[in-house]
């Protein structure tokens, strides 16, 4: 229990960011009209390439001075968190494109 | 330092406000734009502002970095623009599959680096590390199912074998965790997990049915998006963690919302499809 409490009280932060984070998704979500749920779920993808940022800092520390394994799959996970990211946005962009032309 | 923290601030108000926006019909497109550029101004700050635990050490590899990304954009942007219309899915499926395996690859790269007995952060990379690996190879499994690659595989004994995997990939991250050994020792262990993370995202989707294969990616977007969040936290990155379980939730709910909409339940959809006599027979 003591140490529950500990690691509560060391990450109370991110905890409350969680549990408010959830309620959000939530709650913006629940109205949707199920037309929308595949863009919805192909934009909801392409945020969650927010992994990018991760992607960029352990490129951006890493040592260059000699090759290494670690190297190329930190270069290999930026790619892939950009092909999220872009792709995603692009996907979901032409999708909605899409839905403009069937409405008229 | 505290422009960057103020621009992830806003960066994850963008993509709460621009998935609000997509969830309406007449602000959808405008909603992807949105997020998009909260997107583009977190990376944009990170590779100007972002310092190692927020020193002097400001970021290296600047152009590696940029033709990395240049590399993902070009290839991302074009197979979007160009892909016919009927393989959307899959394409969404394909870069659900990357995101995970980003994720992967960050908790994989970062272990090493965390200290011996640091539970709280040993614990967000095993479970980045687990969650990431299985929204990789489940969604590329989905995309092989969608694009008639893949069969629909369903043998009585998967089930357990299922279950096993599960198990065993539990038993390994808690081991991982509480290892008091510092990480460069576990190394082993944390490929082992890896191995045993992406064969259990394979087994997971491969009994699930080709026409639940859009609930599945939904799913499996869920779980790209806790994985992202976990990663946040390795790195202390607001806009990771708030974007992640944001997207996390907002998965969750969507799925939960799309089985609805199939008149099923998700339990329905995933453990359905497992032992399908039995399911069959319990309704």
């Amino acid at each position: 229990m003591e140490q529950v409490l500990q690691f509560f009280f060391e990450y109370k932060e991110a905890i409350f960011i969680i549990a408010l984070s959830i309620f959000l998704g939530i709650e913006v979500i629940s109205n949707v009209p199920a037309v929308l749920h595949t863009p919805l779920m192909s934009g909801a993808n392409a945020i969650s390439g927010v992994i990018i940022i991760g992607g960029i800092i352990l490129v951006g520390h890493a040592d260059l001075s000699r090759f290494s394994v670690d190297l190329v799959l930190g270069i290999l996970a930026l790619i892939f968190g950009t092909l999220n990211v872009v792709g995603g946005f692009a996907v979901t962009d032409r999708m909605l494109e899409m839905f403009k032309k069937k409405k008229k | 330092e505290s422009i960057l923290e103020l621009s992830y601030l806003i960066a994850a108000l963008l993509f709460v406000y621009g998935l609000k926006l997509l969830s309406h019909p007449e602000t959808a497109r405008r909603g992807n734009l949105w997020a998009a550029g909260g997107m583009g101004l977190a990376m944009i700050t990170t590779l100007l502002l972002h310092k190692a635990n927020g020193e002097g050490i400001s970021l290296t590899n600047i152009w590696i970095i940029l033709a990395a990304i240049g590399v993902g954009a070009a290839i991302g942007w074009m197979v979007a623009r160009k892909v016919k219309m009927t393989a959307m899915p899959q394409l969404v499926s394909i870069y659900n599959a990357t995101g995970g395996g980003a994720s992967m690859l960050v908790a994989l790269l970062e272990y090493p680096a965390a200290a011996a007995g640091d539970v709280g952060s040993i614990l967000v990379t095993v479970l980045g590390l687990i969650i990431g690996a299985i929204a990789f190879s489940g969604s590329l499994i989905a995309f092989g199912k969608l694009d008639g690659r893949v069969g629909d595989i369903m043998k009585p004994f998967m089930t357990y074998l299922n279950l096993v995997l599960l198990v065993a990939t539990i038993a390994l991250g808690i081991f991982i965790i509480v290892s008091p050994n510092p990480p460069t020792e576990m190394l082993w262990a944390i490929y082992a997990l890896t191995a045993i993370s992406l064969v259990y995202g394979v087994m997971f989707v491969m009994p699930i049915g080709g026409a639940d294969m859009p609930v599945v990616i939904s799913l499996l977007n869920s779980f790209t998006g806790i994985a992202a969040a976990m990663a946040g936290f390795i790195y202390g990155n607001q806009a990771m963690i708030l974007g992640g379980i944001f997207v996390g939730a907002a998965g969750m709910i969507l799925t939960i919302l799309m089985c609805k909409a199939m008149n099923r339940s998700l339990i329905n959809v995933i453990i359905g499809a497992f032992g399908g006599g039995g399911a069959a027979a319990a309704d």
